[in-house]
């Protein structure tokens, strides 16, 4: 063999090593942690799966660029439920069995969320659910957390501001399905110990169209105050019934109407109207020492300049479950385990619903700051009992 | 006493919505022999096209209204000539089970045409509330009342003093006989829908602004309706209107003195009592036989 020849050889032998070399980053960045997410992205509740979806990519998007979790880029499988359980637990099947992914967030619904609690605790994965339901993590299931506040915040938040207000008879006025019937039974527990009394209470289908039987039975109780706990479109026909009837005490609704779209659908007749909210929907007009207002304003502005449609106050479920999920995996080279341990000790999170301190009886972890009262003036939200 | 009476207006503005759908039903039954279980998605259709047309369009309230109207009229027209017509054999049940897949479909459009969320209009006159005895009844229940018995005037004098609406009962009594008498059936028919979709639409109209209106409002008011129309006895009108306030009434009693929870099923309850001892209804004296 000439010289000639082994220089050839040599080469072509090199050749392959420097294109090995070129390619190295990506051949040895290490194997990405694959993140599940189950979402209601279409169907009747898109209106939370949506935004939930589009919040979780955002994130994931945020902790990529910053270089990943130990070297190791996120990647979410996304699978949509429609809202329904059955869809719920075959997602899940294949997020578990099919894409290995080291945690699931979501489901969006109670409902869904339960169907495949079961499946997480068998399977020992971390599911981070994005529904309100107290049922998820009371009592606490060691895989199962929550970043969506719970109704019983939702209520001690009306109750503790009707206490200030020397409110002590309450009419309460629910929508018959599951929100409407968990809101009624936190309402009914609670008063007693915020020293309020329910003295009628009365409730209405999705879908009825005028409220002023029920409204009349409630007002010759005579309280002090009205309780509507419903979805669009109800109680925005109860606050136009109430003002119809010119029933003058003052109406409360749940954080169900925390949207724009219910003002919009009550038209003048949301005038006044109170009602418990996220921080999200005033974060401007937060005081500047709280913690949460730098984060919503960097979730607010990012979201709507990423999609270029309103924020939700929905979204901000799967951005926390993602972040909170980012922060414990750190350090356990994606060992579940190692994950759900980690979780447990997250302590003074500030997310966009509130400020999390998980441990292993608090799978939820929000306190009553997660809460505001807001009132409607003029069409808008004004944030109540919080001086700037 | 003042309870009592907010009661009673409550249950007429109820009412008076499950009246107009009613009308609808007994108009078409009393020209074809069918029942329209699509009558609740022209109800839809009604007033989510005011709500386009006078909302968003900012066309004169007149205008919006007749157009609405009429344009339903063309779904109920094209929903006759292409679903209805072409069935080859036109058996009552077979004709119902259309009516429902129409329903389905309507609905389906319409959702994907207005999307999921309700929306709402202001009502057409902006008189406050109109105050009796401590009790409030809307002004816009009036307004209801008020073309509510204008149809009811208008069907009377279509059916006993028009041509057209003597052949039209003569189609639905006998088809073989009119058409021997040389009265076009098909376009007795085709009419009947047109016109029992235009009432719908009405219907919708009218209480768009005492409620919110969405894709899926009209499932459930097809269904009130239905039973007001079964209520009052099928195929007459006065029946239709007299049902119609009962069964809003009897629900809005039911809320006061038994439970909200139960409010459907007092209704209900009472629809099947009322069937049970008089099957025809309460003003029917006809018509069942027929269907």
């Amino acid at each position: 063999m000439g010289s000639k020849e082994k220089m050839k050889a040599i080469v072509w032998m090199i050749l392959p090593l420097v294109g090995v070399l070129i390619a190295a980053p990506a051949v040895l960045a290490k194997e990405p942690y694959k993140i599940g997410g189950l979402f209601s992205v279409t169907g009747p509740t898109s209106f939370l799966g949506d935004p939930e979806k589009k919040s979780l990519e955002m994130a994931i998007e945020e902790i990529n660029a910053q270089g990943g979790i130990d070297g190791h880029m996120l990647e979410a499988v996304i699978r949509d439920t429609e809202g329904i359980p059955d869809k719920t637990v075959l997602g899940a099947n294949e997020l578990i069995s099919n894409e290995k992914v080291l945690a699931i967030i979501g489901p969006s619904l109670t409902q869904t969320t339960l169907s495949i609690v079961p499946l997480a605790e068998k399977e020992k994965v971390p599911l981070i659910s994005c529904a309100a339901g107290i049922e998820i993590t009371e009592p606490v299931k060691p895989w199962v957390f929550k970043t969506a506040q719970s109704d019983v915040l939702a209520v001690s938040t009306i109750y503790e501001y009707m206490k200030k207000q020397n409110i002590k008879k309450v009419g309460i006025l629910t929508v018959e399905n599951s929100f409407g019937e968990s809101g009624k039974k936190q309402l009914s527990t609670q008063a007693a110990k915020f020293g309020i009394e329910v003295v009628q209470a009365e409730s209405f289908g999705g879908k009825d169209t005028d409220m002023t039987a029920q409204l009349t039975k409630i007002r010759s109780a005579q309280p002090d105050a009205i309780i509507c706990w419903g979805t669009n479109p109800g109680p925005a026909v109860v606050a136009r019934n109430i003002q119809q009837m010119s029933i003058k005490v003052p109406l409360y609704q749940s954080h169900g109407v925390a949207s724009p779209k219910f003002i919009e659908l009550a038209g003048d007749a949301s005038e006044g109207i109170l009602l418990p909210s996220g921080k999200i929907l005033v974060s401007e007009q937060l005081a500047d020492k709280d913690p949460q207002k730098a984060v919503l304003k960097k979730y607010i502005e990012d979201y709507e300049k990423k999609f270029k449609v309103p924020v939700s106050g929905f979204g901000g479920y799967a951005y926390d479950a993602m972040h909170l999920l980012a922060k414990a995996m750190k350090g356990t080279e994606g060992d579940r385990e190692k994950i759900r341990a980690a979780l447990e000790k997250i302590q003074g999170h500030v997310g966009i619903s509130g400020t999390f301190n998980f441990s292993a009886t608090e799978h939820n972890g929000l306190g009553a700051d997660a809460f505001v009262m807001l009132q409607i003036k003029d069409g808008k939200w004004k944030l109540l009992g919080q001086d700037k | 006493m003042q309870e009592l009476l907010q009661y009673f207006f409550s249950g007429i503005t109820s009412g008076a919505v499950y009246a107009v759908i009613a009308l609808g039903f007994t108009m078409l039954f009393n020209s074809t022999g069918l029942i329209n279980f699509a009558q609740g998605e022209f109800v839809m259709l009604g007033a989510l096209s005011l709500i386009t047309l006078w909302r968003d369009f900012k066309l004169p309230l007149p205008l919006a209204f007749c157009l609405a109207v009429v344009g339903v009229a063309m779904v109920g027209i094209l929903l006759e000539r292409l679903a209805i017509r072409s069935v080859r054999k036109p058996h009552p049940i077979v004709l119902v089970i259309i009516t429902v897949g129409a329903s389905i479909l309507l609905r389906g459009v319409a959702m994907l045409h207005w999307g999921k969320d309700a929306y709402s209009v202001r009502s057409f006159s902006r008189h406050p509330p109109i105050e009796i005895a401590g009790a409030t009844l809307l002004p816009q229940s009036l307004w209801i009342l008020a073309i509510v018995l204008l149809i009811v005037a208008g069907l009377q004098f279509f059916y006993r003093r028009t041509l057209t609406g003597k052949a039209m009962q003569a189609c639905s009594i006998n088809r073989k006989a009119a058409s021997l008498l040389g009265i076009g059936s098909e376009s007795m028919v085709l009419l009947a829908f047109g016109v029992s979709a235009a009432m719908g639409a009405v219907g919708g109209v009218l209480i768009a602004p005492i409620t919110m209106s969405g894709y899926d409002m009209g499932t459930l008011l097809g269904l009130k309706g239905f039973c007001a129309a079964m209520l009052g006895g099928l195929g007459s009108s006065w029946g239709a209107v007299v049902g119609g306030l009962l069964l809003g009434i009897l629900e809005s009693l039911g809320v006061g003195f038994f439970s909200s929870s139960l409010k459907d099923a007092i209704a209900f309850l009472l629809l099947l009592l009322i069937l049970y001892v008089r099957p025809s209804g309460l003003l029917g004296v006809k018509a069942v036989h027929r269907f």
